[in-house]
């Protein structure tokens, strides 16, 4: 099966446009987008127009009304931008000004140069404490998960991110040692990894199939090859594969 | 020594003499603001040229990536990476703060003002010299092991704050630091100097209102780097700090950077985004508000028209440089900032759209049916308007910050700011250079020179069609997801190493990609042009008048131009209008210089 989903394998070849969204929040965004860059084309276009004509008409005394030149227009854009800028609000409140619900699949992305790496909580949802001196990539313990701590046991550490269908996700973010971006251009999702913070983001994943995680913050020689596969799955088979992980993890 | 000031014949002319009494006899040519100016300008295009290059050899190595670089052999990540940290930090500093603000500052300024000199001689030099330095120690970090930093021209920590992050982050990044403060120093000593000058070496009858636009530019541009640089230069000390004297403004504890553990501290990076941007929004205002000012000056000239609503563009150029102080937060939309600053960055970002928005209008109107001249210089300027159209009406669509989750650090934002600072930002410069290219070329005794006008325009449209043909298509291969600073679009493995989703991804934007580094090819290739015109013309130009565009203002009164006669120069300069006032029957063209003339053309 080709990674990607067989109903976007034409806006593929057109690179101009935007790519398959499968998020719950993605269709508002892309609307909010798209109406957007229409509104602003035609700006740009009726500016050019204005220009041209000007410059092509012949000569006439020079414009002197401020009102209808000047305060008129700045009064519709004043308009138009606050419309813009109200309607981009709402969406960005109804993403990010409350939390995930307590019902949301948590889920650990940690940042480090040049992976990503996921952790499930396991059935105690609670992530065992990480230590930086623990970290040790060779034995297979790349976030430096603390055996001490009762609740790293059933803690499952991934190198591919698999969520299930039509579920809030509740995304803690974290970076080991520089800033990353952690983004999900399918899903309409960015938000650095910073070291020293967990960010929290949710999300609902909606249309099962295999995306691209990016970085897209600056973070080193590696930084074009920091990528990661999201596979989005029904419900019923993600279970499937955390009981699995969950097992093979087991000593 | 100044028959001006009757009340008191010791104390020299504010307007005619520098503020400081300076040993000019000590260095009489390195102190005079024309060579200064000169000079600004000669490193500004030594340094084009250099970005330039370096910006051909990342597009050249995205479409080509075998491409072997002679003497060097293949680019690697690093080289890359490289590429793109010299390329924004010199295009950035020394090309787009310097030329504008420093560069035609110091040659056109003092003039366009009735002022003979800048007001501290000595400090201008110095800060000249010092961004050489700056240079010379950027461009030398490119050769010590390692090779030059590779963080980006934002120098994000940790990144940039710990030497075994990667190749370039030891050395070559503490010469970047060196270089960047070095820079930060002059360019706030240059600024002081802009300042007092316009405040205090005004000459007679120089009211603020009736400034030109230009200036108003610089004055407003200075005031910014002022508070701006300042706040950079604290910025990149407590970097320095954080790497060398073990403290922790930028770097939390157990931050594990390529095996080197730190164990103490509790700072934060986001705490360097914060004074980062805090610099670097205003700076693109330094880089584009001369630039504004000039524009409007020469639509206003070549349309023989006055400029539509002069005290509103004052009053916007003002409105600018505050807001510009106030909206860093949208570069940090994504960074992990609370989601209500967010919110407030959003609004004070559209919010700057207004007055950029009434500039527009005003230059739409000013040329508004009134027939121009094409010069090379106009063009540009029409050039001008277009591309900070183009590129200004992304701004809005990047300030929402849920538009943003999606567009920050691909390549649409990337198109956004070469179009209306690298591109409209250039396009003023090049209108300005064949604009004052008769004051550059004038001496005391010597008639200055004209550029090509055929030269010039078919530099401007190769020019201009080079420029969209760059830049628009970028934005759709950021709509289509491709991320910034990513050396490698094609065959890029996932962690399987096998060909991920992501390499699928960025390898659809290949042929468009292929597009955008041809027309690059193009764009720099056109830019061969300029300079034969340029070269060619300091020998061989046709010789100007004294006032060949008929401008109106000071930079081009008998008494002030290079080439005055020298027994005039202890006249006294008395402005008495507003610059670009033309007589309004439309049969005549006559113009009404801020200055007095002679008795064929009528006062007020």
């Amino acid at each position: 099966m080709s990674p990607i989903p067989q109903q976007a394998a034409i806006l593929y070849t057109i690179p101009s446009w935007l790519p398959t969204d499968a998020s719950a929040h993605g269709p508002a965004l892309d609307h909010h987008l798209l109406l957007n860059l229409w509104l602003f084309l035609a700006l740009a276009t009726l500016a050019h127009l204005i220009l041209l004509i000007g410059l092509i008409a012949s000569r006439t005394v020079e414009p002197r009304n401020l009102w209808r030149v000047e305060y008129l227009p700045l009064a519709i854009l004043t308009i138009l931008f606050a419309t813009l800028t109200i309607k981009a609000e709402r969406l960005w409140a109804a993403a990010r000004y409350t939390g995930a619900s307590p019902a949301a699949l948590q889920v650990e992305v940690t940042g480090m140069q040049f992976a990503w790496y996921f952790r499930y909580p396991g059935p105690d949802a609670i992530f065992g404490i990480t230590r930086p001196q623990l970290v040790a990539p060779g034995e297979g313990n790349p976030l430096g998960i603390d055996p001490t701590d009762p609740h790293s046991a059933d803690d499952t550490v991934t190198s591919e991110l698999v969520l299930p269908s039509n579920r809030e996700i509740d995304l803690r973010l974290r970076a080991q040692d520089v800033i990353h971006g952690f983004s999900i251009p399918e899903l309409r999702l960015k938000q650095n990894a910073v070291p020293g913070q967990t960010i929290h983001i949710h999300f609902t994943p909606t249309t099962p199939g295999t995306y691209a995680i990016l970085c897209t913050q600056l973070c080193g020689l590696g930084h074009y090859r920091m990528n990661a596969t999201l596979r989005i799955v029904p419900p019923d088979e993600f279970a499937t594969w955390l009981a699995e992980k969950q097992k093979a993890a087991k000593p | 020594m100044n028959p001006s000031n009757p009340t008191n014949p010791q104390k020299p002319n504010p307007a005619t003499s520098p503020l400081l009494p300076v040993p000019y006899s000590l260095f009489p040519r390195l102190t005079d603001h024309r060579t200064i100016g000169l000079q600004y300008l000669a490193l500004a295009l030594i340094s084009v040229t250099i970005g330039t290059l370096l910006s051909l050899l990342m597009r050249i190595h995205l479409v080509w990536p075998a491409w072997s670089l002679p003497l060097h052999g293949p680019i690697l990540p690093e080289d890359y990476l490289a590429l793109v940290t010299i390329h924004g930090t010199i295009m950035l500093f020394f090309v787009l703060t310097t030329a504008p603000q420093a560069g035609f500052g110091n040659l056109i300024l003092p003039a366009q003002i009735g002022a003979r000199s800048m007001a501290f001689p000595l400090l201008n030099a110095a800060s000249f010299w010092l961004t050489a330095l700056a240079l010379i120690i950027l461009l030398s970090s490119t050769f010590v092991p390692g090779g030059s930093a590779i963080s980006g021209w934002t120098a994000y920590p940790p990144l940039s704050a710990v030497a075994s992050a990667g190749p370039g982050q030891a050395l070559g990044m503490d010469l970047w630091l060196a270089s960047i403060a070095l820079f930060a120093i002059a360019s706030t000593a240059s600024s002081i100097n802009t300042l007092t000058t316009i405040i205090k070496n005004r000459c007679e009858g120089m009211t603020w209102d009736r400034l030109p636009l230009t200036v108003w530019g610089w004055f407003t541009a200075a005031i910014l780097s002022i508070i701006a640089f300042s706040v950079l230069l604290a910025a990149l000390l407590m970097l320095f700090c954080d790497r060398h004297a073990g403290t922790s403004f930028f770097l939390p504890a157990g931050n594990l950077v390529n095996g080197v553990l730190r164990t103490k501290g509790n700072g934060t990076p986001l705490l360097w985004l914060h004074l980062f941007w805090f610099f670097g929004h205003p700076e693109v205002y330094i880089a584009i508000l001369p630039g504004m000012g000039l524009t409007s000056m020469l639509l206003a000239n070549f349309s023989r028209r006055r400029v539509f609503a002069y005290r509103t563009m004052i009053i916007t150029t003002l409105m600018i440089g505050f807001l510009g102080i106030l909206l860093w937060g949208h570069h940090m939309f994504v960074a992990g900032l609370n989601p209500f600053a967010s919110s407030a960055f959003s609004v004070t970002t559209i919010a700057i759209a207004l007055p950029a928005s009434a500039k527009v209008l005003s230059w739409l109107a000013t040329v508004w049916r009134s027939k121009p001249q094409y010069t090379s210089a106009m063009l540009f300027s029409l050039g001008f308007v277009s591309l900070f159209i183009t590129g200004g009406l992304t701004g809005p669509i990047l300030a929402q910050p849920i538009l943003d989750e999606y567009l920050h650090n691909t390549l649409f934002v990337v198109a956004h700011f070469h179009l209306i600072m690298a591109m409209a930002g250039i396009f003023a410069l090049f209108a300005a250079t064949y604009y004052w290219f008769p004051l550059i070329t004038a001496r005391s005794g010597k008639p200055g020179r004209l550029m090509s006008e055929p030269l010039g325009r078919l530099h401007f449209w190769l020019t201009f069609l080079g420029a969209y043909a760059t830049f628009l298509p970028m934005h759709l291969t950021g709509l289509a997801g491709e991320p910034r600073h990513y050396s490698q679009l094609t065959g890029v493995p996932g962690p399987a190493g096998l060909l991920s989703p992501a390499g699928h991804l960025l390898a659809a934007t290949l042929p468009l990609n292929r597009h955008i580094t041809y027309a690059a090819i193009f764009l720099a290739t056109a830019q061969i042009l300029f300079f034969v015109n340029l070269i060619r013309s300091f020998r061989h130009g046709t010789f100007a008048s004294q006032n060949p565009w008929q401008a109106t203002t000071l930079e081009w009164h008998p008494v002030l131009h290079p080439n005055a006669p020298v027994e005039a120069s202890e006249t006294k300069v008395v402005v008495h209008r507003q610059p670009c006032e033309y007589l309004s029957a439309p049969a005549t063209d006559s113009f009404l210089p801020q200055w007095i003339e002679t008795a064929d053309t009528k006062p007020e």
